[in-house]
């Protein structure tokens, strides 16, 4: 039914499109698309008078690959995280890229230098680093505060209910970091056999107190509703919970995994110019700066960091709120899309059996 | 008129013909091949719209359940090797110079990805193997053998070899084996898939178990509702109807979700339980993210579907049928499991049919509310579909799942008769 809307607002964009010099940009919904309409959209608009239709969906990795095998593509920029990124760049399914056609940094150092590693590839321009954490509801620990993210496994000295996402990726991960592997060492861990069965092993002393979300503003509605008193999250919407709505939720850094969502122009789009003019915008220094002031993502882009200022409140400090901040990296781990392109089959059926074996 | 009729007589093997001198054979035949063309003309939209909308992705999604060329279209050259030789064979320098002019090719059309995945879906681990090789592949010089094992010394794996031999294969029934927990080794043979992956069978099972019971307890709940609804004046069964139709008409996702409010942990019914002393505080039943979830939230979606066929079954029975079976001396239970109940046979069959049909590709429901033990097949098909994009395995999947429900459907015909059958 959310597809069938999904599709629809695409297919309504597509007409509008046609009428008019606009691009159609999509993205993931919520709360993030708004801060790319703020940040990115409407100062676009402003400078070049093209204009910018913003669809979403739940991964709009999905759709794209949809649209560019039926070579009817109707979008022209399209966020996508990393592995899907180098997915369908090897599969030839996107646009490539020029990175000389990036703005430099202020100072004039290159695109190529300013971004963080990682966040340029063939076929993509990264504009912001998010994390999945744990974050717990501070109201359920009135004693000792869970800190760590063995605390998220340990249910004896921590009781209640916990909740993660359903996927192998990230919950793998952050099973061995509670098992006590260091960040540095958890793919290499993870890339054998014992680590695998070490992880689920991990997952099954908890199994009975475990909650599986799907969308990520199901975690954050869990923890409202008192029905979990530990989940796994995505920062941004923590920390929107917690300021916004004035929640006691918590996000623990500790055992963070990180990963970027980059721009990509899907093969095909038909009106590459100015997707591409669109994606050199918005990865500029100053408008992934300005991005932070709606949502507590990092920006991609080292000479954006000492840009960001306060959250759209007017009082909130965004820089500890960012995945990027020292004190949130001293166990952090960036997600490996290397090790899940090749993986990803292989585990997340393991992942499907176990979770459907009761 | 007259006249005619002394001709035929008159004339007895002479053709007979229409007013203007044609044969009327003809004429008629004409006459009736325009009427029909008519006919076809006037139900012509709606054919196309089918063959458009249903039939051809139907008929293209179920292709790509055997179907898939990732790897035989981008790499020509090592597919005709595999052609060509023995299976078993071992690799030999035509082999590696074969593979490594397809892997240039291949990473500079940018499908190296499209193999490399392909590859993947059989033999975990070895997509980057391909994608890494495929951007030194334009150094390679000969002898290939040794340089493409200097690049990577995991292409010399038999395994692999085996594997690619296998995807070389534009069309196979791999999808089909996956389907149902069945994989190839390296000679071929099909064997089970380990232990720890074997996922999709007990899947189809609980996805039939639970849609069986689910449709035993629409027609448990929905049974004295539709006897009630057709029985009661007119007036008063309208007023009610609205309430069976209300919950029909609202949003799928806003029934989902205000099941979770009732049925979750803090939610309506346990807090009720807490309040008047039932249950303790610290033991709340765990009434959703689990099978009992699925079931609950799904038989009250799917209840109208059995409730409306009843309805519109039992309506039009006399009430005098039981009346008089009574005034005959049978006793109310003979009354009504001889009389009235195989009057509503085709009501409980249409009703049934519904609901089971819809219950086994339900897919939004579960999600939700199922957690972990309440997921159904459906839930996989579209985890391939959008996550893992294995469209492959989720087409094979979703024709493994169209066939048993063709076969139910065609139990039922021979058990019960699909003439036997009334929708409304």
């Amino acid at each position: 039914m959310k597809k069938a809307l999904v599709l629809s607002t695409a297919l309504s964009a597509v007409a509008f499109a046609a009428s008019a010099e606009q691009i159609t940009v999509m993205s993931w919904g919520g709360a993030y698309t708004t801060s790319q309409v703020e940040a990115f959209h409407k100062p676009f608009t402003a400078e070049t008078g093209i204009g910018v239709v913003s669809v979403d969906a739940d991964n709009p990795a999905t759709p794209l690959k949809a649209m560019v095998e039926a070579k009817n593509v109707s979008v022209d920029v399209v966020d996508v995280n990393t592995s899907d990124a180098v997915r369908l760049c090897d599969e030839g399914q996107l646009e490539e890229i020029d990175p000389a056609i990036l703005p430099a940094a202020p100072d004039g150092t290159p695109a190529t230098e300013d971004f963080l590693p990682g966040a340029l590839s063939d076929c993509a321009v990264g504009n912001i680093v998010y994390s999945m954490i744990v974050a717990y509801d501070d109201s359920k620990f009135p004693n000792e505060k869970p800190k760590t993210i063995a605390d998220f496994f340990d249910t004896e000295t921590f009781p209640g209910k916990r909740a993660m996402w359903k996927s192998a990726k990230t919950t793998l991960e952050m099973a061995l970091m509670g098992d006590g592997v260091p960040a540095a060492e958890v793919y290499d861990v993870m890339g054998t056999p014992e680590g695998v069965d070490r992880a689920f092993a991990k997952l099954d002393a908890i199994k009975g107190d475990l909650i599986w979300w799907e969308a990520g503003a199901q975690p954050v509605q869990l923890l409202a509703d008192g029905e979990v008193a530990m989940t796994t999250a995505y920062n941004g919407r923590i920390f929107a919970a917690a300021v916004s709505e004035n929640k006691p939720f918590v996000p623990i850094w500790d055992g963070q995994v990180y990963e970027y969502d980059l721009f990509v122009i899907p093969k095909g789009a038909p009106n590459l110019e100015a997707a591409k003019k669109f994606v050199a915008f918005a990865t500029g220094t100053q408008p992934l700066a300005d991005q932070a002031k709606w949502i507590s993502y990092g920006p991609a882009r080292k000479s954006s960091a000492p840009l960001v200022g306060l959250y759209q409140d007017g009082k909130t400090e965004m820089g500890p709120h960012m995945p990027t901040a020292e004190a949130n990296l001293t166990n952090a781990l960036p997600s490996s899309y290397e090790f899940w392109v090749d993986h990803d089959t292989e585990l997340e059926e393991r992942f499907n059996a176990w979770l459907a074996s009761n | 008129m007259a006249d005619a009729t002394a001709q035929i007589a008159a004339t007895g093997t002479e053709r007979l013909t229409t007013a203007d001198g044609r044969p009327l054979k003809t004429a008629l035949a004409r006459a009736q091949a325009r009427a029909r063309r008519r006919a076809f003309l006037l139900v012509l939209p709606l054919l196309l719209f089918i063959v458009v909308t249903f039939i051809v992705p139907i008929g293209q999604m179920l292709h790509r359940s055997i179907h898939n060329d990732g790897f035989a279209a981008n790499m020509p050259q090592l597919t005709q090797w595999f052609a060509e030789t023995e299976p078993g064979t071992e690799p030999d320098e035509t082999a590696y110079a074969a593979l490594a002019a397809d892997l240039k090719a291949a990473a500079e059309a940018k499908t190296i990805g499209v193999v490399g995945t392909r590859v993947n879906y059989e033999m975990a681990g070895t997509r980057s193997l391909f994608t890494s090789t495929g951007r030194k592949a334009r150094k390679f010089e000969p002898p290939y053998r040794a340089a493409i094992l200097e690049a990577d010394e995991k292409w010399a794996n038999p395994d692999l070899w085996g594997t690619m031999r296998q995807v070389s294969r534009a069309y196979s029934p791999n999808f089909f084996l996956a389907a149902v927990d069945l994989a190839r080794d390296n000679e071929g043979n099909i064997v089970r898939a380990p232990a720890e992956r074997r996922v999709y069978v007990m899947l189809f099972e609980r996805t039939f178990v639970i849609a069986g019971l689910i449709t035993f307890l629409c027609l448990l709940l929905g049974y004295p509702v539709a006897h009630l609804l057709a029985t009661l004046p007119l007036r008063t069964s309208n007023l009610l109807m609205i309430l069976v139709l209300l919950p029909f008409w609202t949003s799928l996702l806003v029934r989902t979700t205000s099941w979770i409010v009732l049925l979750q942990g803090q939610g309506v019914v346990n807090n009720t339980l807490v309040a008047t002393g039932l249950i303790s505080d610290s033991s709340r039943i765990q009434m959703i993210y689990n099978q009992a979830g699925t079931i609950i939230a799904m038989t009250h979606i799917l209840l109208p579907f059995m409730i409306l066929p009843l309805y519109s079954v039992m309506r039009p029975i006399p009430p005098s049928y039981v009346r008089a079976a009574r005034s005959l001396g049978a006793s109310s239970w003979t009354a009504f499991r001889r009389v009235y109940l195989p009057q509503t046979l085709p009501g409980i069959g249409a009703g049934a049919l519904l609901v089971f049909i819809l219950g086994v590709g339900y897919y939004i429901t579960p999600a939700l509310v199922g957690g972990a033990s309440g997921q159904l097949i459906s839930n996989l098909i579209a985890f391939h579909m959008q996550d893992s994009l294995n469209w492959s395995l989720a087409a094979a999947l979703a024709a493994v799942l169209l066939g048993a429900v063709l076969i139910l459907y065609w139990l039922y015909d021979r058990l019960v008769g699909i003439d036997n059958l009334k929708l409304g």
